[in-house]
């Protein structure tokens, strides 16, 4: 408690210097809580995103279906069963014909997955009501970025090749009736969105599908032999694993501000040692012991981070807050990263990352005051009252 | 402790180690002081003033021989025990000062009476009068850089007086001062001795000092060379 008093004492006494020291570490604090809260922020969107575009409650997978080989596509599709086809009809799940095609958008030929998917489904967010048709022509949707990428717009038609289950290669031409936007890109980069029984049809393949995306509120279904179900742990690996690898980023903006901070408050204390060897020595002859003086320089050391928490919470908060509220708008371009990234990221904030970071700066303070302070306890009382460097 | 002595040093020898060898800064030291003295050890530099005056305080060891204090043997006390006696029982008045920069004069005061953990209103009462003492109250919200050096001294000899010790160990208290502030601290100092009794020793070669003492400790080469009372 006396430690406590005289630190707060102290530090208060050493008016601009503290409060410089004590700047620096609220800096620390609200730029690491602010990062923490964007990654927070967009892994939390990137969920919902993937989660409402592309894979609902789960899918069921062609049991040799493997979306980074392609050569897997060819084989990846079955017949659906009666108990899929009902809960086709009861909205549970929606199935998905997945073949490789090209397409050829003025004259130039491009690689696509041409996808199969029901004009009437409601699970997932893509606007597929867009491929309802009675013309007899092939509509098709595409992302943004696919139509940015083959310089395709809404009224375009253009060339369709495939092969069918024979491997017979056939053509047709295919009408881009809405271009939508997406922050899931592997929902828009390189696919042709286009009615399932059309592509059923082309391909041959009656009736069949490569997976089969389950409603939100109900994922997993039962056993259906042949087809593996895919959780959200499973769909959303790539998602975790990418916010990992921006996390470990974070990271080292985290240690870098930190070993800044800490700097301040080491030099801080060092430098205490050496220019107030004297008040050490008074603080002894007065009737300290030099454990307690040591903890008086611990403690105040320490006490940096406290006021620095207090001082985070009086500007850190409304401008954390505003930024919640108002979003980190990402700039131009960001769409072709090929990450799942919305236009604006809103910073998400827990009171665990808030707690963690304070413990964590409280914690490394203490410890980096401790060291220099730990020099008092070698110093001959005679030799600190007279102010002289040991 | 007997017959109001507050100091018993006997056979006291203290040596410094040097490479291999070692220096003897004390030698055979034997005093005895009494409750209520205005002593001094005198001498020029280098005779043991200080290292005599740091043990006394329970600041420094003797290597032989006893400084008993207080009825604590100065050599068989832990760190603990040691600063307990200078909490409760000893004042110290630097050459320097040496007052904290960054507390005004009241708080400067006030810091052995928080290291005893006294009771606020009591640590108020307690440093006010202390301050009526030497006549500071004016610059109670002062810091020392807003100060004179006799003025610091004055706030050295409060904090050294504010808890009423027993002893007070003052080493070259006028060394910074000019003639007219070494005679008022001296005044203030003989003042409280007179006043509330407390033993002073002075470690000096100041002649200004050396005329306000009451008894005199001449030192040389580490030795007692001379101890003699003085008339007033």
């Amino acid at each position: 408690m006396l430690a406590i008093k005289l630190a707060y004492r102290n530090l208060m006494g050493a008016r601009l210097r503290t409060w410089l020291n004590v700047f620096v570490l609220s800096l620390a604090f609200v730029v690491i809580i602010w990062f923490k809260g964007v990654l927070n922020g967009w892994n939390q969107q990137a969920r919902h995103d993937t989660i409402s575009w592309q894979i609902g409650g789960g899918q069921y997978w062609h049991e040799n279906y493997d979306p980074y080989d392609p050569f897997t596509v060819e084989d990846s599709h079955a017949p659906l069963t009666d108990e899929m086809t009902a809960a086709i009809k009861q909205g549970k799940m929606t199935p998905t014909l997945i073949s490789q095609a090209s397409i050829y958008p003025q004259g130039r030929i491009q690689s696509v997955s041409l996808r199969g998917v029901d004009p009437d489904q409601q699970i997932l967010e893509l606007p597929t009501e867009y491929l309802k048709s009675d013309d007899g022509e092939i509509p098709a949707i595409i992302g943004s970025r696919t139509a940015k990428n083959s310089k395709l717009n809404i009224g375009d038609y253009v060339t369709v090749r495939w092969r069918d289950v024979n491997g017979t290669f056939d053509a047709n031409e295919v009408k881009i009736v809405h271009i939508f936007k997406t922050d899931v890109p592997t929902t828009d980069l390189g696919i042709l969105w286009i009615p399932i029984d059309k592509h059923q049809s082309m391909v041959q393949m009656p009736n069949q599908a490569t997976t089969l995306t389950t409603s939100h509120e109900i994922g997993y279904i039962g056993e259906f032999p042949g087809w593996v179900f895919k959780d959200h742990y499973f769909l959303l690996s790539e998602i975790r694993e990418m916010i990992k690898a921006k996390s470990i980023g974070g990271y080292i903006y985290f240690i870098i501000l930190m070993s800044l901070a800490m700097l301040a408050i080491f030099d801080t204390q060092v430098l205490s040692i050496f220019r107030r060897q004297k008040e050490i020595g008074t603080h002894i002859a007065l009737g300290m012991t030099q454990k307690q003086v040591v903890a008086l320089f611990t403690v105040e050391g320490a006490m940096h981070s406290i006021l620095a928490a207090f001082l985070a919470m009086i500007y850190g908060i409304p401008l954390l807050a505003l930024q919640a509220k108002v979003g980190w708008s990402m700039p131009a371009g960001t769409d072709d990263f090929g990450l799942t990234l919305s236009d604006t990221i809103y910073p998400s904030y827990s009171i665990g990352l808030v707690v963690g970071t304070t413990l964590i700066v409280l914690i490394t303070t203490t410890i980096v005051s401790y060291l220099p302070a730990r020099r008092i306890s070698k110093m001959e009382p005679t030799d600190a009252i007279r102010g002289k460097i040991q | 402790m007997k017959n109001g002595q507050l100091i018993t040093i006997t056979d006291m020898v203290k040596d410094y180690p040097i490479g291999k060898g070692y220096f003897r800064a004390l030698e055979d030291i034997n005093l005895t002081i009494g409750e209520g003295e205005f002593a001094g050890l005198v001498g020029p530099s280098g005779s043991g003033k200080t290292t005599l005056l740091n043990i006394i305080g329970s600041l420094d060891v003797p290597s032989k021989g006893d400084a008993n204090v207080l009825g604590h043997s100065i050599g068989q006390l832990n760190a603990r025990q040691s600063a307990q006696l200078r909490n409760h029982h000893l004042g110290f008045i630097f050459q320097t000062y040496n007052l904290l920069p960054v507390y005004n004069v009241f708080e400067n005061v006030e810091l052995p009476l928080l290291l005893l953990k006294m009771e606020k209103n009591k640590r108020y009462e307690l440093v006010n009068q202390a301050l009526d003492w030497v006549g500071l109250q004016d610059k109670r919200k002062s810091r020392p850089a807003q100060l004179s050096g006799g003025e610091c001294q004055r706030v050295s000899i409060a904090r050294a007086m504010v808890k009423q010790p027993k002893i007070v160990l003052a080493d070259e208290p006028t060394a910074n001062l000019d003639a007219e502030n070494s005679h008022n601290i001296l005044q203030t100092m003989e003042t409280l001795n007179r006043d509330l009794k407390t033993t002073f020793i002075f470690a000096t070669h100041d002649e200004k000092v050396i005329q306000y003492l009451h008894r005199k400790i001449s030192l040389f080469d580490g030795k007692v060379a001379k101890d003699e009372q003085v008339k007033k």
